[in-house]
């Protein structure tokens, strides 16, 4: 269950130049130049499909610094997705389209239900925190389907993305690069967090909490924080993918999303600052591809998650490393 | 009243429901520490394999008995082939697994039986209403359900707390390694035991098959109200997965009936209208959370964990 040595400490020291830098700089390369490629082939779907794989990064990264740094396994992250983006479709029905007003509610309002949630299933550890944040995300689910007059079941269809003045978010390459900032973004804002005093204390916590405690942390104060965080950052990437898709249903947090921003971070490598995106990259291009090269792509892909369960242990990333964590 | 009556025995129907799935992943975990997400597809199996049988044996009885017994087989060739490697994992390894099982059984029932979803019929003596108590009817089929799960339920008791089975499954729990260094076969045991939670499973499906529709997914929505039902009664107790149970499955039958009714006589019927439907469907998720305010393990916390 607990392991021994903490991979997270990796990522503080200077290290030589390793496979999995020379991946992740290749990686950030590619997605930068992205669109550029893409005009030149006039293939629109590429920036449509890699929009959706930068904000669901973001989503990832933030779940990351809850699950992979703080060891809180939280099924119902995407709870936070629905939330950012019910936020955005909400105001902009009821006429509110400006951009600084619909984010930061967003935001706000994603991470006052963290605050709940985690005030209540930080009290419990194991399995019962993974359960409950499930049945907590379950629960708006359920108030999300119950609002008829926002779409109930059948979701509801954003007319105009939000405005941000002069900023027309309607620009397929503009809103690309937007959430290409705003993923190296949270990335950066992890990596502050993790590397500070209070990242430490989150991250003795994880290895032994009660050690921490008894050392003088206010332990469960630390992590409720940290929560908080992550389920605003999320927030943002869920106001992102209102945006992106003009579209929000409860699909959106349906739990299986919760399940797959776990498979995201955990394939990528958890508890390391990049591995949510390299995590994200694989998965969706794996799931895309997947479904163009058969009728049943989950026969495939269902299996294979289960062998990462089984045999990868640390992820991609340490499969770069050319060694297991663990 | 009577309509009042008619919707807590509902409740109790459902809570019978949810005990049994919850009583396999409550076994699963007290035993073999293992989290398993893809307890609602063996539920979801059970349901299409007692479709299937009744299709290919014309008797609703035979089906039953034989989708049973598949479960059980389907429970136990999936251990031995992918959940007994999971168990050495992290509790984070293992939902990534048995959520890849989750993806590949949906889609191999779509590869299978198609993605239309099937009907189960029941035999006509079970479609008619039976007569309670006077003035009070009551569908023959529900009441089936009721008294089978009962029986299930008392069975499950009898062996866990009678057999010797049930004293290995009893002694596993508190202490594996201690059974294994006994001379007991662990690895049989557990087999045994994850055959026995998808039997469980695979029951609760083909009882509730007839009442809705047999289709991809099914078992999803109600594993979710089974962790619930765990979380409430404390994981790894049969015990706290029976009262739980039943309070859960009165709770939300009961909340979805009659709060919206009772949200008009306060607020207006429009508001009402909107807030009815949401707020009783949260009903179970606050009493969730109200309960671990005052007990975090649960209401029966398994001694060892």
């Amino acid at each position: 269950m607990t392991a021994s040595v903490d991979p997270a400490l990796d990522t503080v020291s200077a290290r030589p130049v390793t496979p999995r830098t020379v991946f992740t700089i290749v990686l950030l390369i590619l997605l930068a130049l992205l669109p550029v490629y893409s005009s030149l082939t006039s293939d629109v779907f590429l920036v449509t499909l890699f929009t959706r794989v930068l904000i669901l990064s973001i989503g990832a990264v933030s779940l990351n610094l809850i699950m992979g740094y703080g060891g809180m396994v939280s099924f119902g992250h995407a709870v936070y997705l629905g939330i950012g983006g019910y936020a955005v479709g909400i105001l902009a029905k009821e006429g509110i389209g400006s951009g600084f007003v619909q984010w930061p509610v967003a935001i706000a309002v994603s991470a006052l239900y963290a605050l709940v949630v985690g005030a209540l299933s930080l009290r419990t550890r194991g399995v019962y925190f993974i359960m409950i944040t499930l049945a907590f995300a379950q629960m708006i689910y359920y108030v999300a389907i119950g609002l008829d007059r926002y779409g109930g079941d059948d979701g509801l269809t954003i007319y105009k993305r939000s405005q941000f003045g002069i900023i027309d978010l309607s620009n397929k390459t503009l809103f690309y690069y937007l959430c290409f900032a705003l993923l190296l973004g949270s990335i950066y804002l992890v990596a502050r967090i993790v590397n500070s005093r209070f990242g430490h204390v989150i991250r003795g916590a994880r290895s032994n909490d009660r050690r921490m405690r008894a050392i003088g942390f206010p332990t469960f104060r630390y992590k409720l924080v940290c929560f908080v965080i992550a389920g605003a950052l999320c927030g943002l990437a869920g106001a992102l993918l209102a945006n992106h898709t003009n579209f929000i249903s409860p699909a959106l947090m349906h739990w299986t999303r919760s399940g797959d921003l776990i498979v995201m971070v955990v394939l990528g490598g958890l508890g390391s600052l990049f591995g949510p995106v390299i995590g994200a990259v694989t998965f969706l291009l794996l799931e895309e591809g997947l479904s163009r090269l058969t009728q049943y792509p989950d026969l495939i892909l269902g299996p294979i998650l289960l062998v990462v369960a089984i045999y990868l242990h640390g992820g991609i990333e340490a499969l770069l490393e050319g060694r297991r964590r663990d | 009243m009577l309509y009042f009556f008619e919707q807590c025995l509902n409740g109790v129907q459902l809570g019978m429901l949810l005990f049994l799935l919850a009583a396999g992943l409550t076994l699963v975990f007290g035993i073999m520490d293992l989290v398993n997400l893809a307890h609602g597809s063996l539920y979801m199996l059970g349901a299409y394999f007692a479709a299937t049988f009744a299709v290919l044996t014309g008797s609703f009885v035979v089906a039953v008995i034989l989708a049973v017994v598949a479960s059980l087989v389907a429970g136990m060739v999936l251990e031995v082939v992918a959940i007994r490697r999971l168990y050495e994992r992290s509790h984070l390894d293992q939902v990534l697994g048995t959520f890849g099982l989750i993806l590949f059984f949906n889609e191999l029932v779509r590869l299978i039986w198609g993605p239309a979803g099937m009907t189960l019929s029941l035999p006509p003596q079970m479609l008619a209403a039976i007569q309670i108590i006077p003035g009070v009817y009551y569908p023959a089929y529900r009441l089936v359900i009721i008294l089978a799960t009962l029986a299930v339920a008392a069975l499950l008791y009898a062996v866990v707390m009678r057999t010797r089975l049930g004293m290995l499954i009893r002694a596993g729990a508190s202490n594996r390694e201690m059974v294994g260094a006994l001379g007991i076969n662990i690895k049989l045991l557990y087999t045994l035991v994850f055959g026995l939670g998808a039997a469980l499973a695979g029951f609760a499906g083909v009882m509730q098959a007839p009442i809705l529709t047999v289709q991809i997914g099914m078992g999803e929505n109600i594993l979710i109200l089974a962790f619930v039902v765990i979380i409430i009664g404390g994981i790894g107790s049969i015990r706290g997965a029976f009262v739980a149970a039943i309070v859960v499955g009165f709770i939300d039958t009961v909340g979805r009936a009659f709060l919206p009714d009772m949200l008009q006589a306060l607020i207006s019927t429009n508001a009402a209208a909107t807030l009815g439907p949401a707020l009783s469907s949260m009903s179970i998720y606050v009493l969730m959370a109200v309960i671990l305010v005052f007990r975090p393990e649960g209401l029966f916390p398994a001694a060892s964990r």
